[in-house]
């Protein structure tokens, strides 16, 4: 279990001050100026050495992604983008972050920047979040007014200004190259990668997109040392990460946890238990909405981290655990995500355009046992067709739950379309 | 009282202006436009697209690919209501129910008396929460129906309380 020594994120119940004082005093922007002096190869190699992996939901390594751009600045200037459009139903840490801890973000914006020699840095937010892109503004405001950011920030030399950018409600920018078309004044359509936005991004220029929390850790890592994150959780998934737990337990929490916690102790230690005891459990999304689920004997053991929940064919994902007791209309709950999916496919590719509508249509009739048993099969292989052929992963997002569902509900699927065959038979 | 202005073409033509020499001002000038008038006129696409030397197609294509970019002006409250999977596990769909009978009216309708409109929204990002539900931009956690009732009626007092003092 995490110590209270070791957290990152120490505000992150908004039970202090989140303006620039009370940050100050929890130790952000200090020595800010020693850490830029060490360079930008410090930098880097550090993040490398702490084994961060991005916390968006692929788990990329941070340091490494940073090292992709391009050494020197040539003509294009370079870009750093914080992706703070969290709309991955199950998560939310980026919004309690910038609510209450929005100088960690303001910091490593800086930091960076610095490391990616970029002197812009842009962070789009949801546009749900108004509150959120208050604090968010606020916090930058007072950055520029205490001379942290802006012209020759905090005294080290480098000029980097900060925009806090509203997105409109559109799931898919959450998708790296849709969030850039979008910062452009575009549809948040993705681009077909490569090139890689590290190469030709916003505005044709190199840009690096990273997830609030990756950025928002970078400053405690680079200042407590790589040694120390790596230290905590298991190899290849270091340090901290804050899980976002909802749904049928008797206390819903966002916690900063270890990696690596098994996932029975995370949510009997900070969320109070399964609704009923853990033998009420039906099944647990691990990740956030697009990542299967997973049954309970499979929860019984499971390590929360990216290759343990990989090896069980899930995902990590945002770290967003949403717990279903045995309550829960299984089939129905996946229904409603493949409606979420075709509602929020952008159009560009055929197969996911399409493919979410047959999905979500088949789905409902499976909800009701409207459906045929080999029809179970064509799902499955419908799946399949989408996932892997679309520019972005919102197709295989769309495809990962139901096949999910398929792969450990599958008797629950067929005995509602024998229950509904009986009741037609019946009348 | 309503809470946005009235459409005036001289207004958007000043807010739109603020952006002509911004990179990427096209989801800004929309959301100073929604922030004004609530919703984005058809006849403010002629003059984002001159403004910003953009199509009248592109600027169309921008409106209706996100979500918050409504057409048509909304009630005075506009009530959005949390439909992803944490809030669903929480009972939001009896919720959903509750709130489609209570205003009788559907989704993206606004009531007779033009005081509420009704929205879905996938995930307010207040999971912890659930079910949740954002009116006039406040977020409320924990929603039961009957605490879905009085948030109404507060905010329905809002607006009511002006015009019956004289």
């Amino acid at each position: 279990m995490l110590h209270d020594k070791d957290r990152v994120f120490t505000n992150l119940y908004g039970l202090h001050d989140w303006r620039l004082a009370g940050a100050r005093a929890r130790g952000d922007w200090d020595g800010t100026k020693e850490i830029l002096a060490k360079g930008r190869d410090w930098i880097i190699d550090e993040m490398k050495t702490s084994g961060l992996r991005g916390r968006g939901g692929a788990g990329f390594p941070t340091g490494l992604k940073w090292s992709f751009m391009p050494k020197e600045v040539g003509a294009r200037p370079h870009y750093l983008v914080v992706n703070a459009d969290e709309g991955e139903p199950g998560t939310c840490k980026d919004r309690d972050i910038i609510r209450q801890d929005p100088h960690k973000l303001v910091e490593g914006c800086l930091i960076a920047s610095f490391a990616m020699a970029a002197h812009t840095c842009y962070i789009y937010i949801r546009g749900e979040f108004i509150r959120e892109a208050e604090h968010l503004q606020a916090a930058v405001d007072e950055a520029y007014a205490a001379g942290l950011i802006g012209k020759n920030a905090c005294g080290s030399g480098w000029d980097f200004d900060l925009y806090v950018y509203r997105g409109a409600g559109a799931y898919v920018c959450g998708e790296e190259t849709a969030l850039i078309q979008s910062l452009e004044g575009k549809k948040g359509q993705p681009r077909l990668k490569p090139p890689f936005p590290a190469g030709v991004g916003l505005y044709g220029c190199p840009t690096t997109v990273n997830n609030v929390e990756s950025i928002a850790v970078a400053p405690t890592i680079l200042r407590r040392g790589a040694a120390w994150f790596a230290g905590l959780g298991r190899p290849k998934n270091s340090g901290t990460k804050v899980f976002c737990i909802s749904g049928h337990v008797e206390r819903p929490c966002n916690v900063e946890e270890e990696m690596g916690i098994p996932l029975r102790e995370l949510i009997e230690k900070h969320a109070g238990g399964v609704r009923g005891g853990w033998d009420n459990l039906l099944g647990i999304i691990p990740g956030g909405s697009s990542v299967p689920v997973l049954t309970k004997s499979i929860c019984d053991t499971v390590l929360m981290d990216f290759d343990s929940l990989r090896d069980v064919r899930s995902g990590l994902g945002t770290a967003a655990v949403i717990v279903m007791d045995k309550s829960t209309d299984i089939v129905r709950a996946i229904t409603r995500l493949s409606k979420f999916y075709k509602h929020e496919s952008c159009g560009q590719c055929t197969p996911c355009r399409e493919g979410t509508g047959w999905m979500w249509r088949v789905m409902e009739r499976m909800s009701v046992g409207r459906a045929t048993v080999e029809e179970i099969d064509m799902l499955d292989d419908v799946t399949r067709q989408v996932e892997g052929h679309t520019i972005c992963a919102l197709g295989d997002a769309a495809a990962w739950p139901i096949q999910g569902l398929i792969r450990s509900f599958r008797p629950e699927l067929e005995r509602r379309i024998a229950e509904a065959r009986a009741n037609a038979v019946a009348a | 009282m309503p809470r946005f202005a009235a459409w005036s073409a001289e207004r958007a033509r000043a807010i739109i202006d603020d952006y002509r020499d911004t990179s990427g001002a096209l989801l800004p000038a929309l959301h100073a436009l929604l922030v004004e008038f609530g919703h984005i006129a058809p006849e403010a696409i002629p003059l984002l697209a001159e403004a910003l030397t953009l199509s009248r197609a592109d600027v169309q294509g921008v409106i209706t690919f996100y979500h918050d970019f409504r057409t048509t002006p909304p009630g005075r409250h506009l009530v959005k209501l949390c439909r992803a999977e944490a809030c669903q596990s929480m009972g939001s769909a009896s919720l959903e129910d509750h709130a489609r009978h209570h205003l009788a009216i559907g989704w993206g309708e606004t009531t007779e008396d033009g005081e509420f409109t009704l929205e879905p929204v996938f995930c307010l990002g207040n999971c912890a929460l659930s079910p949740a539900v954002m009116v006039d931009g406040e977020l409320y956690g924990r929603v039961s129906p009957e605490r879905f009732d009085a948030i109404l009626a507060s905010a329905g007092q809002s607006t009511a309380a002006p015009e019956q003092t004289p």
